[in-house]
């Protein structure tokens, strides 16, 4: 008898491979039916690097959507820092960006491995800190903000990550001539803006967030508030570019440049200008016009 | 703490009694990667486990040290090695395999296998040689040795399989950083707990947990009872 029960555990091991396998055809075939009804064979792969907020804020599975039945793609988005975003299009990893961290995407432009890169829309940072404000920044710029922040020894939890929000953050410590790092409660998380925000408050520590992530987080951010907001320096702007195909063959041109035409058309401006206003009462993205 | 417990554990009934479509297929997508994953450990992982365990050959030794240390391989230096290799501009580009779910099985199999057979030589090493030479004298063939050696290491080979499993369905590192966590597409259960815990739906991350949690039980369940079962005389 011992044998059947060893043939059991061999029959259960072909069935997981049969079920595997089949399922994975399935899922094939399906994929195939909804391109072959487009009118298309199989759908290219397009890669969207993107920063996490477009995606923790929800935005991009309003978007994304839209464009793949438009068009006969089929996005891939990657939601990473923007550091990494940056370097994901210059090894050619990506075919097309969506960042906000204008002085580094100019670097990527200029050693032409991006291209036709275009302005799409902005929101702006704030920092957030415990309503009890130990510091006492409540309403004053931002770089006033800072210094009161190091001064009184209170924690910054900053991203650390070389992401975009991380770039501004120290471009605003620089412009202040500042270096956080030389102090005890400046926490560096290396980890998203959802995730440092969680910290942040936990800590209830300072945060330089974008202001979609946080409106979008503001339930699970108990006794936390807006302290610094409306300041020139704080704002944050979003560029999509296209992975320049002449110098990285392998990306997918027509899908990248069909991306940001989409990006920029009528209609899915207004979608982004709407953004939010439902679940948040105020939209979470802006155009420039 | 125990009312955000409750009302995850609330939340994970009501996505799986009302079907949530994508949880159905973020289910059915984990389920059906790591078991591949498994088997395919299971395929290659178990008759080489069997090997290094009987035959004796120059290098037996070294393979087994690398083995063991591969037991203890890091998932996301396993995840960052594969990304490396997949990259369009790596060895393996043109397979385009990158964020894909082949990627994730291929790290899964990746951090599983030397689990498998690591476990699996120890089996059939603790095989007393007399036995070995008892079932020849009997005038068995190889087939039939290799047939009776593999009942008698059942227990062990099931356990090794559970082991293997455990890994794999636990595994989260690499299967965002090869797989990206893409929606529709390579997004599993614990890619998502990750990502709804950045978000801050800590009540739907709690959710998955206990789905994750739950095929876990069930697989794990199914091979300890085949591992157990009494033998009827």
């Amino acid at each position: 008898m011992k044998k059947r029960s060893f043939i059991t555990i061999i029959l259960i091991l072909v069935l997981a491979l049969m079920t595997a396998c089949s399922n994975s055809k399935t899922s094939n075939a399906k994929e195939e039916d909804s391109a072959n009804s487009i009118g298309s064979g199989k759908k290219a792969d397009l890669i969207l690097a993107t920063t996490t907020s477009t995606q923790d804020s929800g935005l991009l599975d309003v978007l994304i959507p839209v464009f793949e039945k438009e068009t006969d793609y089929n996005v891939k988005t990657v939601a990473v820092g923007t550091g990494q975003a940056l370097e994901m299009g210059s090894r050619g990893e990506a075919d097309v960006l969506l960042v906000h961290a204008p002085e580094a995407e100019e670097k990527i432009v200029e050693s032409g491995d991006a291209i036709n890169r275009q302005k799409v829309m902005f929101n702006d940072f704030i920092i957030a800190g415990p309503a009890e404000d130990p510091a006492g920044i409540k309403g004053s710029t931002a770089g006033e903000a800072l210094t009161s922040i190091l001064d009184s020894g209170a924690v910054f939890v900053s991203r650390g990550d070389n992401s975009g929000t991380h770039k501004k953050e120290l471009e605003l410590w620089k412009g202040e001539n500042l270096d956080p790092k030389q102090h005890k409660a400046y926490i560096e998380t290396g980890q998203g803006m959802g995730s440092s925000l969680q910290i942040a408050a936990e800590k209830k520590g300072y945060i330089l967030t974008d202001r979609a992530t946080y409106l979008a987080q503001r339930d699970s951010l108990a006794g936390y508030e807006i302290l610094v907001e409306d300041d020139e320096s704080l704002l944050n702007i979003y560029h999509v570019m296209q992975v320049n195909p002449g110098k990285h063959e392998r990306v997918n041109k027509e899908g990248a440049k069909a991306f940001v035409d989409f990006m920029l058309k009528k209609e899915t401006k207004e979608t982004i200008s709407q953004f939010g206003k439902d679940e948040y009462g105020e939209p979470l993205f802006f155009l420039f016009e | 703490m125990m009312e955000l417990l409750f009302e995850g554990l609330i939340k994970a009934f009501e996505m799986i009694i009302s079907g949530d479509p994508e949880i159905v297929e973020i289910t059915l997508r984990t389920l059906r990667v790591s078991m591949t994953a498994i088997l395919v450990s299971t395929l290659l992982g178990l008759p080489a486990g069997m090997l290094l365990g009987l035959a004796r050959f120059p290098g037996r030794k070294l393979i087994l040290v690398l083995i063991n240390i591969g037991m203890g391989l890091p998932p996301v230096v396993a995840g960052l090695w594969i990304t490396i290799f997949l990259w369009r501009s790596g060895p393996l580009g043109d397979l385009s395999l990158l964020y894909t779910p082949a990627a994730i099985v291929i790290a899964q199999t990746l951090v599983s296998l030397p689990i498998v057979t690591g476990l699996t030589a120890t089996a059939f090493q603790q095989i007393d040689e007399k036995m070995i030479l008892q079932i020849k004298a009997l005038g068995a063939t190889r087939w039939q040795l290799v047939w009776i050696l593999m009942k008698e290491a059942r227990l062990a080979i099931l356990a090794a399989i559970i082991a293997g499993f455990g890994r794999v369905v636990a595994e989260v590192g690499a299967a965002m950083m090869v797989g990206g966590n893409i929606s529709g597409e390579t997004r599993i259960l614990t890619t998502s707990i990750v990502m709804e815990v950045s978000k801050g739906n800590f009540d739907i991350a709690l959710a998955l947990s206990f789905i994750i949690m739950a095929i876990a039980f069930l697989i794990t369940f199914c091979l300890t009872f085949l591992q157990q079962r009494k033998r009827p005389e």
